[in-house]
């Protein structure tokens, strides 16, 4: 294979929420080799375990139809492949939906399936969880246990010349270091190279947060057509440095400050930066802004990847229950601390830690921020956790209860009752994991 | 003369689990010098002391001037199963905006 001098990998999506045009646009304008989409939280994965569990074809992401109907016909017109997590707990499965739509649309197509980070079998339940020191059996019933699995996992699907590689929980840049492994032919063992992938692979992962999302403020960090906001680009060159932009058009901007704020964003180590695929040095990144909305990424020193990976474990924790009500004019702070009183009085003996919180006022930052300052409308938020679905809904009851036996004027009640998966995370061997690629292919046939 | 950090930089929250990462960006980098000696770890700590009930670690990053403090036990459990409204403490970043910052006197 002829080594390419240049591969441009466009971010699509950078949440499983995310908005569906930008990545349209990057297939359609965006010149790309790659698209990639990041569409898998923590949360996310054991929920779509739940969905797995009671339906055997369910269990991927459930935007991927929406996703896969816009843009299959733009990234076969265009020659772009799409690398995506959005297999989230059952990747084989979403590649039988991929399929479906090819089929539906009249559009030959590969698709790989990368499956191996499901490890739910091996788990005993007494490994201990990193964040609390105990057996994770003791935070509660086990429903999910996903390994991250690396570049290494990915790479294979690439060398099979699909169309569409998608896998279930991988480490976020490892999705960008795969083609850059498969492209240039870097080394897995070259921490430097990797650790360089892994830069440009971790700038890009959240697609909006770097062209102005998740940083805009109008009187300080004013973002230009933030309701157009285009997302992310990188033009990677075989010694790992990269620029990276956006589509011409669309809004959004690209400076050193949203790359600053990218590249800090969720790193609890800038000198070791944990993927399975290298330990990276984010101290020795230099950012660059060459051009507008453009930014050069150089540096970044690797060293040895770790011998362990991430499972991130999901299990029951209960079920919360919420309820909001709000007071407006001369008072309205009074008169919802009264309503939470009275709420905590009615409810104290059978939930033992009643949260009440009193939005526009103390609700996000503490009274030791909020100096002073009197609200004109208080909205009163009450939540507590709960057992079961039935006791979660009684919060809800009660803060609604308070229109006609709580303070005067409380109006716009809400009522909530979520269950709840817990996430914790426990290390293992990363031997003890073995991914494969299930390739499956449709080809269109003219009558 | 006093300000406040929001004056001169900017920040952005991030969570892991039950930790905080929040990043402070002086907007001129020849303001990092100034956040590096006034904003330590121990004045973020007291600053949050509501909120943060761990550690904090400060890392420097001179190549690109920034800081990133890292709080441990800060996010009341975490994003999957905390009561708190902001559960992943998104909103911090401008709480830490909020702290106010002497300036040296000119001589």
């Amino acid at each position: 294979m002829k080594e390419k001098d240049k591969v441009r990998i466009g971010c699509g999506a950078g949440f499983s929420g995310d908005r569906l045009e930008p990545a349209v646009i990057l297939a359609e304008k965006g010149d790309l080799d790659y698209l990639v989409l990041e569409c898998l939280a923590e949360r996310t994965i054991a929920l779509a375990q739940k969905r797995k569990a009671a339906d055997p074809a369910q269990g991927y992401d459930t935007l991927l139809e929406r996703r896969i109907e816009l843009l299959l016909p733009l990234l076969k017109k265009n020659r772009i492949r799409l690398i995506t997590n959005m297999g989230a707990a059952n990747p084989i499965a979403a590649a039988d939906k991929i399929i479906e739509i090819a089929k539906r649309q009249g559009i030959s197509i590969k698709v790989a399936a990368v499956t191996g980070d499901d490890v739910l079998e091996q788990i005993s339940g007494n490994e201990v969880a990193m964040e609390t020191g105990n057996p994770i059996s003791m935070s509660g019933q086990v429903v999910s246990a996903n390994a991250y699995l690396g570049a290494d996992a990915i790479l294979p699907g690439l060398e099979t010349g699909a169309d569409i590689i998608i896998t279930g929980r991988v480490a976020d840049p490892s999705l960008f270091v795969a083609p850059l492994l498969y492209e240039f032919g870097w080394s897995p063992d070259d921490a430097d190279i990797i650790a360089k992938g892994t830069v440009i692979g971790h700038l890009m992962e959240c697609a909006g947060q770097i062209t102005g999302g998740y940083f805009a403020d109008p009187v300080k960090k004013p973002i230009g057509n933030m309701s157009i906001l285009g997302h992310p680009f990188a033009d990677v060159y075989p010694d790992g440095s990269a620029t990276m932009s956006k589509v011409v058009g669309t809004g959004g901007n690209i400076t050193l400050a949203t790359a600053k704020e990218q590249l800090l964003y969720e790193v609890t180590n800038p000198h070791q930066y944990l993927t399975p695929d290298v330990s990276a040095d984010f101290t020795t990144v230099y950012l660059k802004q060459d051009g507008k909305d453009r930014i050069k990424v150089t540096g970044g020193n690797g060293s040895k990847k770790p011998a362990t990976l991430k499972v991130s474990i999901g299990y029951k924790a209960g079920f919360t229950g919420e309820g909001e009500i709000t007071y407006a004019g001369a008072n309205a702070l009074e008169r919802a601390q009264l309503a939470g009183e009275i709420i905590q009085q009615r409810l104290n003996r059978q939930f033992l830690a009643l949260r009440i919180d009193y939005i526009g006022h103390t609700s996000v930052h503490p009274s030791s921020l909020a100096n002073g300052y009197q609200p004109y409308e208080v909205r009163l938020r009450v939540a507590s956790k709960a057992a079961t679905a039935d006791e979660a809904a009684i919060i809800g009851e009660e803060v609604e209860a308070l229109y006609t036996n709580g303070p005067a004027g409380g109006g716009g009640v809400r009522k909530y009752v979520n269950e709840v998966i817990g996430i914790v995370s426990i290390l293992i061997d990363r031997n003890k994991t073995q991914s494969s690629v299930i390739v499956k292919t449709y080809e269109y046939q003219t009558l | 003369m006093s300000i406040k950090l929001y004056d001169i930089a900017h920040s952005r929250a991030g969570d892991k689990g039950n930790t905080l990462i929040l990043s402070l960006i002086p907007y001129e980098e020849k303001d990092y010098e100034l956040l590096c000696n006034s904003v330590t770890a121990d004045k973020v700590k007291e600053h949050f002391k509501d909120i943060i009930h761990g550690g904090i670690i400060r890392y420097e990053l001179p190549n690109i001037s920034a800081l990133q403090f890292v709080c441990q036990q800060a996010l009341a459990g975490g994003v999957t199963t905390s009561l708190v409204m902001d559960t992943h403490g998104k909103t911090l970043s401008y709480a830490l905006l909020e702290m106010d910052l002497k300036l040296p006197k000119t001589t």
